[in-house]
């Protein structure tokens, strides 16, 4: 075996500054498509999402045909799949240990928290933008094959109402990444708490009148839940309560996830 | 240059480094060595702020790590090559880096080749590499943005002897173009081979550091003799100094050959006379025997 003389990169071109956030974006970008659990995560999203519209086509009664059948129909598999990208972006740099690599060439942790955060949203709407083609074809397709009437029922206002409460789920997932740091503690405790915790809410503002009142400045996913329904458009009140829920289950858990991201030892 | 001043890590009660201070100089290969748990890790952890250090500061080039703008350009850093997505092929690990640092593409296909990864070894994913093979990558990891100083943590780790042979001559050609070149092993031999300077350190002290003639080669004479307040008297009066050793010989800096020529010449019959171990392994041995449980080696 023999020694081969590193080549040197020309010094005299070769401009010594801080990488752009855009390119530490695209970087996380990229990061996100190229391992094996992240390519077919993404490709999971456009499985599912065909998957979801098939099964509308076969099993909806003919009444229920309409666009805003199919665009919740896909929305199951999807809420579940992009929080799952968000959380493996984050916790890989800390259970695959690639962290030590990463922040070694970007030092400071934030920018790349940020572009991870900023990277995630890109995917989010991206695959939102392809669910609602998918759904808009399934649509059409029904249409022609049944030979019902094409209903388009969703505005696109309800469209980024559909797809901010999308990015919020994302939020969520991506936030018990930063704030947990291992794949399957921060997958499971998503679980909890978007399908656990809002069952034991429901539970407890049946039994007490007190907590039926509180409940949507409370559970944000009930706070939520407004955004995914295709038939009105949300009241003030409404919108301070995803404000607030969004505070307390949202921003303070996340900043104190990166205040222990920054500080934290990388071994 | 590296300068460690002062650095320390305390984890609660116990100190993991303590109050470490040296220099790895431009042009030359430093080998840090200890053996394992010494606290190598820690400190070059603290060196690339990854691990925040309870007090001292490190400099590389008269600015700390975190401090550099493109930090990937100036220093090349291998912490750990297991530290890596599994599920990520080399080719896509140099990229992400070659990205992060705004180098042209074609320093991957450049790397690969300094390395010696073919392009097929290239498009695997790394979960299926074997050691040697992610010691090679993670080289080519931080050789990529050409940077004059280089810190690894046990590089020769997992790789064959050609390897290892290989790792020795690129890292001396990088010190002696100008480089520098710090590099950990719990190994003597390996640092021995390779290094310029050598700082030892056990139980997160430093215990010895200096040039690598001075640590291993200046150990000098033992030499024994019926009486020795005359053999001292007789090589004194001759230039040589000796000092009395507790194990009840005469310990000098001199060569053995003109030791026994002296006392040949003054008529006093030796009953021993050999090189002193090296300072330096007597010390690792110990280190190396207080930290095994066994109690074994030395």
């Amino acid at each position: 075996m023999t020694a081969i003389a590193v080549q040197n990169v020309d010094r005299r071109v070769r401009v010594n500054r801080r990488a752009p956030l855009t390119r530490v974006i695209h970087v996380e970008l990229r990061k996100m498509f190229n391992t094996r659990s992240g390519f077919w995560l993404i490709a999971s999203i456009a499985i599912s999402a065909g998957l979801a519209t098939g099964g509308v086509i076969l099993w909806a009664p003919d009444g229920q045909l309409t666009y805003s059948t199919f665009a919740t129909a896909i929305r199951f598999p999807v809420v579940v799949i992009l929080p799952l990208i968000a959380i493996l972006a984050v916790t890989s740099e800390w259970s695959q240990r690639a962290g030590l690599t990463t922040f070694t060439l970007i030092p400071d942790r934030s920018r790349i928290i940020t572009a991870k955060a900023i990277s995630s949203v890109v995917i989010a709407i991206a695959a939102m933008g392809l669910t609602f083609a998918v759904g808009a074809l399934g649509n059409l397709l029904s249409a022609a094959l049944t030979g019902t009437t094409l209903v388009w029922d969703v505005t696109l206002t309800q469209c980024l109402y559909y797809v901010l409460g999308m990015v919020l789920s994302l939020l969520i997932g991506f936030m018990l990444g930063v704030l947990i740091r291992a794949s399957t503690g921060a997958i499971v405790a998503y679980f909890v708490l978007t399908f656990v915790l809002p069952t034991i809410f429901g539970l407890l503002a049946d039994s007490q009148q007190w907590f039926q009142d509180l409940r949507p400045w409370v559970d944000i996913q009930y706070a939520q839940s407004g955004l995914f329904v295709f038939d009105r458009a949300l009241t003030g009140e409404q919108w301070t309560q995803i404000v607030v829920t969004g505070v307390t289950w949202l921003l303070a858990p996340l900043a104190i996830g990166l205040a222990f991201v920054t500080r934290a030892e990388v071994k | 240059m590296i300068t460690v001043e002062g650095v320390t890590r305390r984890y609660g009660d116990f100190t993991a480094v303590d109050d470490v201070s040296f220099t790895a100089r431009t042009g030359r290969v430093t080998g840090f060595l200890g053996p394992n748990g010494a606290g190598k890790s820690t400190t070059m952890r603290i060196m690339v702020g990854l691990t925040r250090a309870t007090s001292g500061t490190v400099t590389i080039s008269g600015r700390r790590y975190v401090d550099l703008p493109n930090p990937g350009l100036d220093v090349g850093v291998l912490l750990d090559a297991s530290a890596q997505h599994a599920g990520r092929t080399g080719r896509e690990i140099l990229i992400v880096a070659q990205q992060y640092l705004g180098l042209p593409r074609r320093r991957v296909d450049e790397m690969l080749e300094v390395v010696s990864l073919t392009p097929t070894e290239a498009s695997r994913r790394v979960g299926n590499y074997s050691l040697g093979m992610r010691q090679r990558l993670g080289i080519a990891t931080a050789l990529i943005g050409d940077p004059e100083v280089l810190i690894l943590d046990e590089p020769a780790n997992g790789l064959d002897p050609a390897g290892i042979r290989w790792m020795r001559d690129l890292l001396r050609g990088y010190a002696e173009r100008g480089g520098t070149v710090l590099l950990s092993s719990h190994l003597l031999h390996e640092i021995e081979v390779v290094a310029d300077d050598i700082v030892m350190i056990g139980n997160g002290r430093i215990v010895s550091q200096g040039t690598k003639a001075e640590l291993l080669h200046a150990a000098g004479t033992v030499v024994r003799a019926a009486d020795l307040n005359v053999l001292q008297r007789v090589l004194g009066e001759l230039g040589i100094v000796t000092s009395l050793s507790e194990d009840g010989d005469l310990r000098s800096d001199a060569d053995p050959a003109l030791i026994g020529k002296a006392a040949l010449e003054a008529g006093v019959a030796l009953t021993e006379l050999r090189p002193a171990h090296a300072r330096l392994e007597d010390m690792f041995l110990e280190l190396t025997a207080t930290s095994q449980r066994e109690g074994a080696a030395a």
